[in-house]
């Protein structure tokens, strides 16, 4: 972190802490994330300790890795099968399909490439004949990247495999889901960098909770819990900034002109959850040539079975917490793992084993 | 999805920056960012692509917001306006 | 086909001929060195001696090298094989004393590679005293190895053997030096990730600082953190111990660069690889003693107190986080990737 925003303080840290325990209320109060981020901060840095009892913090569908569903790992390993070179981000590698994972794949001779962005993608596609398709996985904060690059001209050889989501939409179904019980939520840093406040008053004005935009370092998490506390003990529930360093009320408007370019809305599945209308992005006509769906032969395969005990659905909808499910940490590990949950690297499953979830020192 | 991790600008060459992160240089495309950037202005990114330009001072603007908050609640509880200590 | 070659073929490895003609221009000179015994490496015999002391404890130790890429920024394979195995018997409490050379080399290696990788492998002995005294070479055809393998054993003696299991509660535990540094480094040497910068691997034999810091004695464990980084490293001696670390996260150095590559891959520095670093437990009568005499040298001008040992949470590791959190720092589970969320 450079200087200017190295913010870590153990005297701030302690002062937002017990500003915390004096507005928190008397019973049980849930807040959910929807972050892999926020999750890792607050593992990482111990946050759950610093809170009072009452106060709960869950992580809800934040992975997009865990909830990209399998067909469309399916159709990434069948589009790498059919001799493209599959560019994917790192996390998305060790997530299983129905036969096998992206690193199962390369272990079969695909050709699985590991890009930090897409634009390596399409740096790649500018060196080789070969077909080069990028697995483009991801919410709001990593769409208009993918928008970028079809905007620019890329190479015919260069396509995409879309399987970006919307979360505004999913927070509002979560909403109306039985038993979430969802008090407020801390509503994602960077997605709101992009999107501003205006998604979250649209879908989520009529449920009435606190809505705050929490930023990913420690100090910036538990200001933004401060301020979800601030709005119970004032009797409201309003969309409020609480990362204004690096989110504007109105949002990336050049971002967000691009997806608008680019892609549309679409019903989609959400592995754990199902289909949520509206929630994911495919690509608009204008565009449907850099569709690897349509470039490639791909089929529908088996798809995800249920398994016995897992909850993950429970875990994504912010019903359950990881330590709660009976195979976690038994039958379902990091090096064994079951669940979506568990397998993306940010899946709370994950998250909860390799930090120690519950047991807090 | 959220990683994003702030840069300093060293250089602009149209489309592109390149940026430091504490000796690491990498490049940063800008068709992402709505403000303009120059060197010497950090910036927010997210997969090699500028999505925020942020200036130091803002770093110091955080830090007043957290202690703003703390010191309302130091004086009553339950009071709705922010209140002077004593 | 003209046998003067720049590259290597199945007949370098035959034994005849070609292979002493590798050997004697490519290899043997480079690794010149007082011989511990009788019988020397010049000798060319089908072994050579060592003439132990009369008191302590033979130590021996032995690693396979197949690091990718095979040159990386601060080192190579060749500095990567000297300094790990030396670094095992370093953190043995043992003085090198002998050291084995054996490779297996793909068809086509370029020879002027090997020149490199033993010069490297030459130049890391000599910082540490230590002498090959014997070797093997075998080549494999082409696609059935890939590049090169180096396997090295060595043998040391220390007096007495230091373990890695022996924490005590109240011990303070120390690093010699910033972490993460070699992890790091090659994952920025990644070509497709485009990144620039400075930071090179820490490679390096760690015996030179470990053999002023024993005579103080009150060295209770030694281990040095190389694949799983620091995080496996410290849970491997809570574990065998059956004792809590407790780690102080503001303390643990870093350098700049590696700060900056955790926060753009979202990969933690403490779970990544260290080549020239050991973390030394020690009673706390001696620690400040042993950290000023690990700083006074170059490679451990950033040596540091990072934790104490305690009975809080047995084999347990505990991390207090830069903002006054707590919380545990389980055992990597598997080379860390990139993440974007």
């Amino acid at each position: 972190m450079p200087r200017p925003f190295q913010l870590a303080d153990p005297k701030r840290a302690r002062q937002l802490a017990d500003a915390i325990a004096i507005l928190a209320p008397p019973t049980t109060f849930k807040i959910v994330h929807v972050c892999g981020t926020h999750e890792m901060a607050i593992a990482q840095h111990g946050l759950r300790r610093m809170l009072p009892d009452t106060v709960e913090v869950l992580e809800g569908p934040g992975c997009p890795v865990c909830v990209t569903p399998t067909a469309d790992i399916d159709a990434a390993v069948q589009i790498a099968e059919q001799g493209a070179i599959l560019c994917t981000f790192g996390d998305m590698t060790r997530v299983p399909g129905t036969r096998l994972t992206l690193e199962g794949a390369r272990s079969k001779g695909c050709d699985i490439r590991v890009v930090l962005s897409i634009s390596e993608a399409e740096k790649l596609a500018h060196k080789t004949d070969r077909d080069v398709v990028f697995f483009a996985v991801g919410f709001e904060t990593t769409t208009p990247m993918t928008a970028a690059v079809l905007l620019d001209d890329p190479p015919p050889n260069f396509s995409v495999l879309v399987s970006h989501k919307k979360i505004p939409e999913a927070m509002g179904v979560l909403l109306g889901l039985p038993g979430t019980n969802i008090g407020a939520y801390l509503a994602p840093g960077h997605v709101s960098t992009i999107l501003g406040l205006g998604p979250y008053q649209e879908h989520l004005a009529r449920f009435n909770i606190p809505v705050v935009v929490g930023g990913f370092e420690p100090l910036d998490i538990l200001y933004a819990i401060a301020l979800i506390l601030r709005q119970v003990r004032d009797g409201k529930g309003f969309a409020e900034n609480g990362y204004p360093r690096a989110v504007a009320d109105e949002g990336n408007v050049a971002a967000q002109a691009l997806i608008e370019m680019v892609f549309q809305s679409a019903e989609v599945g959400w592995r754990g959850i199902g289909n949520i209308p509206d929630s994911g992005m495919v690509l608009r006509s204008k565009f449907e040539r850099f569709d690897a769906r349509k470039r490639f032969d791909v089929k529908g395969e088996t798809g995800d079975e249920k398994i016995p005990g897992c909850r993950c659905a429970d875990v994504l909808t912010a019903r359950a917490v990881p330590a709660d499910c009976p195979l976690f940490g038994t039958r379902c590990t990091p090096l064994s793992p079951i669940g979506p949950c568990m397998v993306g690297t940010e899946g709370a499953c994950s998250i909860w084993f390799r930090y120690g979830g519950r047991e807090l020192p | 999805m959220c990683l994003a991790a702030p840069a300093k600008v060293i250089s602009i060459t149209d489309n592109e920056a390149v940026v430091d992160y504490n000796g690491v240089r990498a490049t940063a495309r800008l068709d992402t960012l709505t403000e303009p950037l120059a060197a010497g202005d950090y910036v927010l990114i997210h997969t090699g692509f500028a999505i925020r330009r942020l200036s130091p001072e803002d770093g110091e603007e955080t830090l007043k917001l957290f202690d703003e908050l703390a010191a309302s609640l130091d004086a009553e509880p339950s009071s709705d306006d922010s209140q002077q200590g004593s | 086909m003209s046998i003067e070659n720049d590259r290597i073929t199945p007949l370098h490895g035959a034994g005849g001929e070609m292979m002493g003609k590798l050997l004697a221009e490519h290899v043997l000179p480079r690794l010149q060195h007082a011989a511990p015994g009788r019988i020397d490496l010049n000798a060319m015999d089908d072994g050579a001696t060592i003439d132990l002391p009369a008191t302590g404890e033979l130590v021996m130790t032995t690693d396979s090298h197949v690091v990718k890429p095979i040159f990386f920024p601060g080192g190579d394979i060749g500095t990567l094989a000297a300094a790990g195995t030396l670094n095992d018997l370093a953190v043995m409490g043992a003085r090198p004393i002998a050291v084995s050379l054996a490779v297996i080399i793909e068809e086509d290696f370029p020879i002027a590679d090997i020149d490199r990788i033993v010069a490297s492998f030459a130049e890391t002995l000599e910082s540490a005293d230590a002498a090959v005294i014997c070797g093997d070479t075998k080549v494999m055809g082409r696609g059935e190895i890939d590049g090169i393998a180096i396997n090295t054993t060595a043998l040391g003696i220390a007096d007495p053997a230091i373990g890695d299991a022996d924490a005590q509660p109240g011990d303070v535990v120390l690093v010699t030096g910033t972490i993460g540094d070699h992890g790091m480094a090659l994952l920025a040497a990644r070509e497709e990730f485009h990144l620039e910068t400075e930071l090179v691997s820490d490679v390096a034999s760690v015996w030179p600082m470990i053999a002023e810091i024993l005579p103080l004695g009150g060295i209770h464990a030694m281990k040095d953190p190389t694949r799983g980084g620091l995080a496996a490293a410290l849970n491997e001696m809570a574990r065998k111990s059956g004792k809590c670390f407790e780690i102080d996260e503001q303390s643990i150095p870093l350098r700049s660069e590696v700060q900056g590559l955790s926060d753009l891959l979202g990969i933690s520095p403490l779970t990544v690889a260290n080549e020239g670093k050991a973390v030394v437990v020690v009673s706390p009568e001696v620690a400040d003693r042993v950290l000023t005499t690990i700083q006074a040298h170059p490679l451990g001008k950033d040596a540091a107190i990072i934790g104490t040992v305690s009975e809080t949470y047995p084999e347990r590791v505990v991390l207090g986080t830069e903002v006054g959190g707590r919380r545990f720092l389980d055992m990597p589970l598997g080379d860390p990737v990139p993440r974007i969320c």
